[in-house]
């Protein structure tokens, strides 16, 4: 009795090692395979934004690595419903897919100074 | 027609715009409409005190232009609101102080006892309303006239446009203690609502407020920020915008970016101007008057 319980055992935890060796060459593959998000370097220093126009495709997840230089910036796109603070020191990540073809505006949300106003730009979503 | 909702609006002589937003029936007054007297008060907003610019070349005349403009009003008003930048911002904490002081001094000459004072994120966003605490008080307050409850919000202190946690448990203490029909006007520096985000102009816990003033039935909001009239509804809440007193700035989202208007000399100071606002003694209504800066 204990000889083929260990006997299922093994199959069990042999199944399971298989499973996961499997899953976990699935998720390599994947990682071999996989389109890379694409990154943008986003500079945020009063009273603007470097690069303020940037095109992206519809559809396209992009990875934003956004710094500020000076200020607790704010980075908002209010279409997407997405905002935060940007911590000077710091790279603020925002991963964004933008699913229609057309202008989509960001600008700071944190009022820094006479200029304030000036600091937006906009993502130019093409086909 | 719902009562609440109705607003009309209609242009007379002069170039001066005459608003009537009804905000409650004499039935939902029930006492508050006894209370409410006779009354008007002016808003002024966005003077930018310390701004040059080609967008007005008369930026150190305008002011005193309207102080004298309220002045030459017929009835002095029973009071005066200014609803924020007072001055354009400067990073220099001794400038601020300077433009303050100067607007100050300027605005003495209004002939009028009781003038309110209101931060914009000009005057406030960059040292969390300091400077202007010194020189002008509170940042946001309450006072009573004749049976109106007046609130003073402030979402300019924090450079982020919040009204913050702690403001907004002010904002509900104080509410509770007042009818659910009681006549509440809330003056503030941004909107409160969404008006064009993308433009910065709302307020980013904005509806946290408006959740806060549903429940009252007789609310109505003004505010400056956008340099222009605009006239809005958040259920039964009216919003209405105030002109500026220093350059005009485009119509909500009528344009990619929200820079000022250019100055047309052959209409020097067109669009800009203040408010009066008229409170019937029955309190069922206000009536707005525009008056320009200077009378063409």
């Amino acid at each position: 009795m204990s000889g083929t319980r260990f006997t299922r055992r093994r199959v069990v935890v042999g199944f399971l090692a298989n499973a996961g060796a499997a899953a976990l060459d699935l998720s390599v593959w994947r990682m071999a395979h996989a389109q890379p998000v694409r990154e943008i370097e986003i500079v945020a220093q009063r009273f603007k934004f470097t690069p303020n126009v940037i095109d992206v495709k519809v559809d396209e997840p992009v990875m934003l690595l956004i710094s500020s230089l000076d200020y607790i910036h704010g980075f908002s796109v209010p279409d997407l419903g997405i905002r935060s603070d940007l911590l000077p020191g710091q790279i603020t990540k925002i991963q964004i897919t933008p699913n229609q073809v057309g202008r989509l505006d960001f600008l700071c949300d944190n009022f820094c100074g006479d200029g304030h106003e000036t600091m937006h730009g906009r993502f130019n979503v093409m086909e | 027609m719902q009562r609440r909702d109705f607003l009309n609006l209609s242009a007379v002589g002069g170039g001066a715009v005459f608003l009537s937003a009804l905000t409650a029936c004499a039935s939902d007054l029930g006492s508050y409409k006894a209370q409410a007297s006779d009354f008007y008060f002016v808003q002024l907003s966005d003077a930018h005190w310390g701004f040059q610019g080609p967008p007005n070349p008369d930026a150190k005349g305008t002011l005193g232009k309207a102080v004298a403009a309220v002045n030459a009003l017929e009835i002095p008003p029973e009071f005066i609101v200014f609803t924020g930048d007072l001055t354009h911002t400067t990073d220099d904490r001794d400038e601020r102080r300077r433009r303050m002081t100067e607007f100050k001094s300027i605005v003495a000459d209004l002939n009028v006892k009781t003038v309110y004072f209101m931060p914009g994120e000009h005057d406030a966003g960059i040292d969390r309303g300091v400077a202007f605490q010194e020189l002008f008080g509170p940042t946001h307050y309450t006072f009573d006239r004749h049976g109106v409850h007046f609130i003073a919000l402030d979402n300019v202190s924090d450079p982020g446009s919040k009204i913050g946690d702690e403001q907004l448990a002010w904002l509900q203490a104080d509410l509770a203690r007042l009818d659910k029909n009681a006549l509440i006007v809330v003056l503030t520096h941004r909107p409160l609502f969404d008006l064009v985000p993308k433009w910065d102009w709302a307020t980013r816990d904005g509806a946290r407020a408006v959740e806060l003033l549903m429940p009252y039935n007789n609310v109505t909001v003004f505010y400056g920020h956008i340099h222009q009239e605009n006239h809005h509804m958040t259920g039964h809440i009216a919003h209405h915008s105030a002109k500026s007193l220093i350059f005009a700035l485009p119509a909500p989202g009528s344009q990619p970016e929200r820079t000022p208007l250019p100055w047309d000399p052959a209409a020097p100071y067109k669009g800009l101007g203040f408010r009066e606002l008229h409170v019937t003694a029955k309190g069922e209504h206000f009536d707005l008057t525009e008056f320009p800066v200077v009378k063409a």
